[in-house]
């Protein structure tokens, strides 16, 4: 499906240092590359502090000031970091948006939530207030409100958690975005709710054809949502590949490493009381990131040549770019 | 280490909850008052040494249980015997001293530490506050000694010690912590949700330490969850909780195996389901 397809959306070499005023400079990301074909879903896997948020905001250009960003975006052959901020605005929550990581604080607590929907459409289309008004019950009922009115004119701390997801759902959906950006849609929703979260941006996808950029630590949302997956650690991407080929053989050590403690997490009968399998270690500092690879010093597999210089990326099978030295010719 | 691995010593009941229950009021000036039986006449036992997990639904009354054990709530009616002692009827003063016997992790360590200390304070937070009546608290030598012990035990490097709280990843704060309820070495440990929301590397790391720390110390476990997965790894026993009353207990292979009860039977089904893609896709992996 995707060969036939025109990558619509790409990640050119993007890097992203923040140098706060109080302390080193951070650089966030580094050389990430990555295309997007229309209608897929694409998994960024990675684990807090590895840059992944850094990269939704990279793409809405929601980064503070003092971030630097280098490289470009290419979205219909237009580089979105050098727009102005006026011709970026009409792209933000039209063409691509986000559903934020925290729907609680995304969300206005003193206004309405039918009129925090409204507002987006208002924003990109000037419409009479009846019509808007239908349009957001559309919406309400899209993301799997059975009774709009009463949802219509509630405020966010009159709903549950997995109601509060869907309202922003609804928001970042108002405008038929072309690519839709999810920061951990379901990190903080118990398992029934994270499975109805993950079928309605299948559900989403489907219907719309909209892209969406799924964000997470957890595999396990991931394995049901996305085509292809993205594993990212320590500001850069280490690893691309099907959904179905990271998790069933997964190249890099890192990403081998995760999955055999996603899998042993998996519930199962035999299940006895004892240690799981785990990666020793912590993330490099990302203000003092090492020269060489940046999971050697929690590699099982490291070599002599992975601490002085950095893995840039292998082919060891099409469509499969890894960044580890152990795939080198 | 199995429920029946304690060979030939005999279990010995550490904690023992007797028809606890606790109503909360909600609503009243304005609102009709409506009163909520968040626990319901609960019966459970702690074994010594061994690991208690409380799942149930988020609502069910699993911290409510928790923050009695601890008694950070009072509960309106029934026993909390702790090794021959009633701590539901303990008052203020003797709660004081009673409190380093039994110690709470939290979910978000981030904000369960004060934001302002370093290391070295929230660590010796607890060792000043019971150091009235002990001995090897007074002098603040021996306290940053407990402190650096501590640290290491969690696999912290004590050099770290006078560095803010702010300056730890979420997981270093996760031990931290893990360090201070420890710091008076506690009998029991409540840990509420103490492994969600961490990255699953870190969730791992956290769970082995604490694996670890219970054969090392011999420490008893009260494990609130709502992770089966998780549960079914780290505890001997399994208690179920629905509608703020226990509707199943029993031994976790046959929690996880054979369930029983309706709500229990729909915990182990969404585990099983949230990880069906996964365990499809993964099959392949040895």
């Amino acid at each position: 499906m995707q060969s036939s397809k025109q990558i619509f959306f790409e990640i050119r070499n993007l890097a992203v240092t923040y140098s706060p005023e109080s302390d080193r400079p951070i650089r966030a990301l580094d050389g990430i590359k990555l295309g997007i074909y229309p209608g897929e879903v694409i998994g960024i896997l990675g684990e807090s502090g590895c840059g992944k948020s850094t990269l939704a905001n990279a793409l809405l250009r929601l980064l503070p000031q003092h971030a630097k960003l280098e490289g470009a975006i290419f979205f219909r052959d237009r580089d979105l970091l050098r727009l102005t901020d006026k011709s970026f605005r009409e792209i933000r929550g039209r063409e691509i948006s986000l559903i934020p990581q925290d729907p609680a604080s995304a969300l206005n607590p003193v206004i309405k939530v039918g009129s925090q929907i409204r507002e987006v459409l208002r924003a990109h289309f000037p419409t009479k207030g009846e019509q808007s008004r239908d349009r957001v019950m559309d919406l309400l009922r899209e993301v799997g409100f059975v009774k709009p009115d009463n949802i219509y004119s509630a405020y966010p701390h009159q709903l549950s958690g997995g109601q509060r997801q869907r309202i922003v759902i609804a928001q970042a959906a108002a405008c038929r975005p072309t690519l839709l950006i999810a920061d951990e849609p379901t990190s903080k929703l118990d398992p029934a709710l994270k499975a109805e979260i993950v079928a309605l941006l299948s559900q989403i996808r489907k219907q719309h054809g909209t892209a969406i950029l799924v964000i997470s630590h957890d595999p396990t949302v991931l394995a049901g949502l996305a085509d292809r997956i993205a594993v990212m650690y320590a500001g850069r991407i280490v690893e691309v590949g099907t959904s179905a080929a990271i998790f069933s053989r997964p190249l890099h050590p890192y990403t081998e490493a995760l999955m055999r403690i996603a899998t042993s997490s998996v519930i199962t009968g035999a299940m006895v009381k004892g240690r799981v399998p785990s990666i020793e270690g912590e993330s490099p500092n990302p203000s003092c990131l090492p020269v060489g690879c940046r999971f050697e010093s929690r590699c099982s597999e490291r070599m002599d040549i992975c601490s002085r210089q950095y893995p840039l990326e292998f082919m060891p099978e099409p469509s499969r770019p890894v960044n580890c030295f152990k795939y080198e010719e | 280490m199995s429920t029946n691995s304690n060979g030939g010593a005999a279990i010995q009941s550490l904690l023992r909850v007797k028809r606890l229950s606790k109503k909360y009021a909600r609503g009243g000036l304005w609102q009709k008052r409506v009163v909520i039986n968040a626990v319901d006449n609960v019966d459970f036992e702690i074994m010594t040494g061994q690991t208690l997990a409380l799942v149930g639904e988020s609502g069910s009354g699993k911290s409510t249980v928790a923050r009695c054990v601890t008694r950070l709530e009072t509960p309106d009616s029934g026993e909390i015997v702790f090794q021959g002692t009633d701590i539901a009827k303990l008052d203020a003063r003797e709660l004081i001293s009673f409190r380093s016997r039994i110690q709470m992790v939290f979910q978000d360590a981030a904000t369960a530490i004060n934001p302002h200390f370093s290391a070295l304070q929230a660590l010796e937070e607890p060792l000043l506050i019971q150091g009235k009546t002990g001995e090897e608290h007074e002098n603040r030598e021996s306290r940053r000694d407990i402190a650096a012990t501590r640290m290491t035990e969690v696999g912290i490097s004590p050099d770290g010690m006078q560095r803010s709280i702010l300056h730890f990843s979420g997981g270093q704060c996760q031990r931290l912590a893990l360090a201070r309820a420890l710091a008076l070495r506690p009998e029991l440990l409540v840990l509420d949700e103490a492994l969600t929301g961490l990255d699953l590397s870190t969730q791992a790391q956290i769970a082995n330490l604490l694996l670890d720390l219970q054969e090392a110390h011999g420490l008893t476990y009260l494990l609130i969850s709502h992770d089966m997965a998780l549960v079914a790894r780290m505890a001997d026993s399994i208690a179920v909780m629905s509608g703020g009353c226990i509707v199943e207990v029993g031994p976790t292979p046959q929690i996880i195996s054979d369930p029983t009860h309706a709500a229990t039977k729909h915990l182990v089904a969404a585990a099983k389901s949230s990880a069906s893609n996964l365990s499809a896709m993964t099959s392949a992996l040895a």
